[in-house]
């Protein structure tokens, strides 16, 4: 990732946030992320972003663990260890379904955390950058990406016309890094060349 | 888009004139003070009673399963009673968090975290007990299958207890994600509002890194959704595989197709009451009254009286058929040992803890009041234990043999080993009502529009308008003007 030039506005209800992001994305500016302390219903659609996909990850992780149960014993019991209990068949379908459905919710759930982690980029000790600590508790805060043709001091107008609070330019890592919340550090900040276009 | 909108008619799930600051402030500031007198004083009887199941536990590995009171005709006495009742404790939770979630019950929002978590500490007591059953406990790993160098000799797959194995790891590990992807949000707000720098580092860690990006949410809300899906019908498979360990079996009074739906009831039963338990104190030590309202107690209340009523018939039922089945074992079970005989008074204690007292939660007055709501909490729980004690040993003392009969008493190691679960249970219970976020704060913002008593005091003006009027009006509001006092939350 890289270390980018942010306006950043903070709205302090969602009936103020919607019109602003509808207006925002109609001016043509690039929204990086609208930052909120819960999920805002609707608001994926305004930001224009897509459906997300992760039920079918876990649908395919799920077929994955009932195939993993089913031929896993059924190779057992019929091929590795034929064993002899009170005389009962070899392949007792009906006897599998417990751990057949155990194994499919255990790999779909797994499967599911594991991925929504990756795709977040979610772990233990790594660090983002926080655009305003307010974000995880009463403010929804958008961030807008400062490009080459963005005129920072006209978007900053424009945001706090349409409702926009505590505007400010920010300069920071769009990614993430390993890193400790208690520590001011961030990623790159002495090793590279400040970028031309802010 | 289109509007949420809920009459005021329906009670609100989170009382008082909250905005989402105050939300965040009334759950996460006890987090952030130094625990109260109280909480030490509770945490060190728990931490001594779980030094206590140690050393019962330390004996027993030492000396063998012998220490226990059991014999050759009660092979199973208090340690599988106390499995079955704590993992049917443990239903509670991920009941109120997966079923009610897809059945949109919203109040779900404001127990949920801490269902959840007494969830996962109670299946944490549970899965000692048959562990700690198999004696040779350093080989407990032989329950897994996996290639060894017996043969390969591999587990049994016909057999429920196996079934067991996976049940309970698969409801442990699905209820530990999805409890702590809750819980990664909340953390999140605890760290940003951290003001020392261990809490900083440890509510960081926690936390994973979360920003509340809204994509992030998109796939949250995905997940939890997902989780709550699969959680529905694992839920129910665990206590019916729990169930299975019996009614697979050829003991009078254990074979019985009644036995999955029976037990599925019996746990949401008990663990709805040890919510409740929980619950009443937590509200009150931590002050969270108003979002732990009556009206979550009532809600509680109300699938107490249901499924104690179920459990009620199944035990009717199970009479019943003992005298219509004609089999003269069943019928000497349930009629000449269960219902008297030397273990007689265990069945009428969970009759009248299970079925006839709970039936006052019939009243809406006893519903909503805290003092009866906390008793019956615990005669239900008293009652669910006796269940699983007279399933257990009053269908074993009197088998086939009667030179065999037993009485059964435990001795001190059961009794520590018990002991010893409700410390670790409180031990858990403790620590994470201090530095854990009790109440799923991001869910309860979500909801606070619409179902917070301040919002819904806004919503009477539009109560007294005509129908179409009203929908006139709020899609003209939708579309060009946008009221942030009015609150016309948007759902997808």
């Amino acid at each position: 990732m890289a270390v980018k030039n942010f306006v950043v506005a903070s709205f302090d209800d969602e009936a103020v946030l919607f019109p602003a992001v509808k207006k925002v994305r109609t001016a043509g500016y690039k929204i990086h992320d609208v930052y909120t302390p819960f999920p805002v219903h609707g608001l994926d659609h305004a930001m224009g972003l897509r459906e997300t996909s992760l039920h079918t990850a876990g649908f395919v992780y799920g077929i994955t663990g009932t195939t993993t149960a089913l031929s896993c014993m059924s190779w057992i019991f019929t091929t590795d260890w034929p064993m002899n209990i009170g005389g009962k068949p070899h392949f007792p379908l009906p006897a599998f379904i417990p751990i057949t459905f155990e194994l499919t919710v255990l790999f779909s759930a797994v499967g599911m955390v594991l991925t929504f982690c990756y795709l977040c980029q979610l772990a233990p000790f790594v660090k983002k950058h926080i655009f305003h600590p307010r974000q995880t508790d009463d403010l929804f805060v958008m961030a807008i990406e400062v490009t080459a043709k963005t005129n920072a001091e006209e978007l900053k107008k424009f945001l706090a016309g349409i409702g926009g609070t505590q505007i400010n330019e920010q300069r920071a890592e769009a990614g993430w890094w390993y890193g400790r919340f208690d520590r001011e550090d961030r990623l790159f900040e002495n090793k590279r060349p400040e970028p031309v276009n802010a | 888009m289109h509007l949420k909108y809920e009459s005021t008619l329906r009670e609100p799930l989170v009382d008082g004139v909250k905005n989402y600051h105050q939300v965040t402030e009334d759950i996460i500031s006890p987090i952030e003070g130094k625990p109260g007198k109280l909480w030490y004083i509770g945490f060190f009887i728990s931490l001594s009673l779980l030094l206590f199941g140690v050393c019962s536990v330390t004996w027993e590995v030492y000396y063998g399963t012998g220490v226990w009171n059991l014999n050759k005709t009660i092979g199973w006495g208090w340690d599988i009673t106390n499995f079955v009742w704590w993992v049917g404790i443990g239903h509670a939770g991920t009941l109120i968090s997966a079923i009610l979630l897809l059945f949109r019950q919203g109040w779900r929002t404001g127990v949920n975290r801490a269902a959840e978590a007494m969830t996962i500490f109670a299946v944490m007591c549970a899965g000692q007990f048959p562990i700690f059953h198999m004696g040779r406990v350093w080989m407990a790993f032989f329950v897994l299958p996996y290639p060894n160098t017996r043969g390969p000799l591999w587990v049994n797959f016909n057999s429920p207890l196996l079934w067991d194995v996976f049940a309970i790891s698969t409801y442990f590990t699905v209820s530990l994600l999805f409890w702590y992807s809750g819980l990664i949000p909340d953390f999140a707000t605890v760290r940003d509002r951290a003001k020392t720098k261990l809490r900083k580092l440890l509510y960081g860690i926690a936390s994973f890194g979360w920003t509340g990006s809204t994509k992030h949410w998109q796939r949250h809300e995905a997940l939890s959704l997902v989780l709550a899906g699969l959680s529905t019908p694992l839920v129910l498979s665990v206590h019916t595989i729990v169930s299975f360990d019996f009614a697979t079996s050829v003991i009078p009074g254990w074979h019985t197709t009644i036995f999955p739906p029976y037990f599925v009831a019996g746990a949401i039963f008990s663990g709805f009451a040890m919510v409740q338990t929980l619950l009443i104190i937590v509200r009150k030590v931590l002050h969270l009254e108003d979002y732990i309202t009556i009206g979550h107690m009532e809600a509680m209340n109300k699938v107490i009286v249901l499924t104690g009523s179920v459990v009620g018939c199944a035990y009717l039922t199970e009479l019943f058929m003992a005298w219509y089945a004609a089999v003269p074992y069943e019928f000497a079970t349930f009629y000449k040992y269960r219902a008297a005989g030397p273990l007689g008074w265990s069945y009428w204690i969970m009759m009248t803890c299970n079925v006839i007292t709970p039936q006052v939660f019939w009243f809406s007055k006893m519903r909503r009041n805290v003092l009866v709501t906390f008793v019956m909490s615990i005669i239900v729980n008293i009652g669910m234990w006796f269940e699983r004690f007279v399933i257990i040993c009053t269908s074993l003392y009197r088998d086939y043999l009667p030179s065999s009969w037993a009485y059964y008493r435990p001795s001190w190691p059961e009794v520590g080993f018990y002991m010893g679960t409700f410390g670790l249970f409180f031990t858990c219970f403790f620590l994470f009502a201090k530095y854990f976020p009790v109440i799923a704060v991001a869910e309860i913002k979500h909801v606070l529009k619409t179902s917070g008593e301040s919002f819904k005091n806004q919503m009477e003006k539009y109560e007294q308008q005509p129908a179409d009027e009203f929908a006139k009006d709020q899609h003209h509001e939708d579309e060009h003007h946008h009221d942030p006092h009015v609150a016309p939350v948007h759902q997808s």
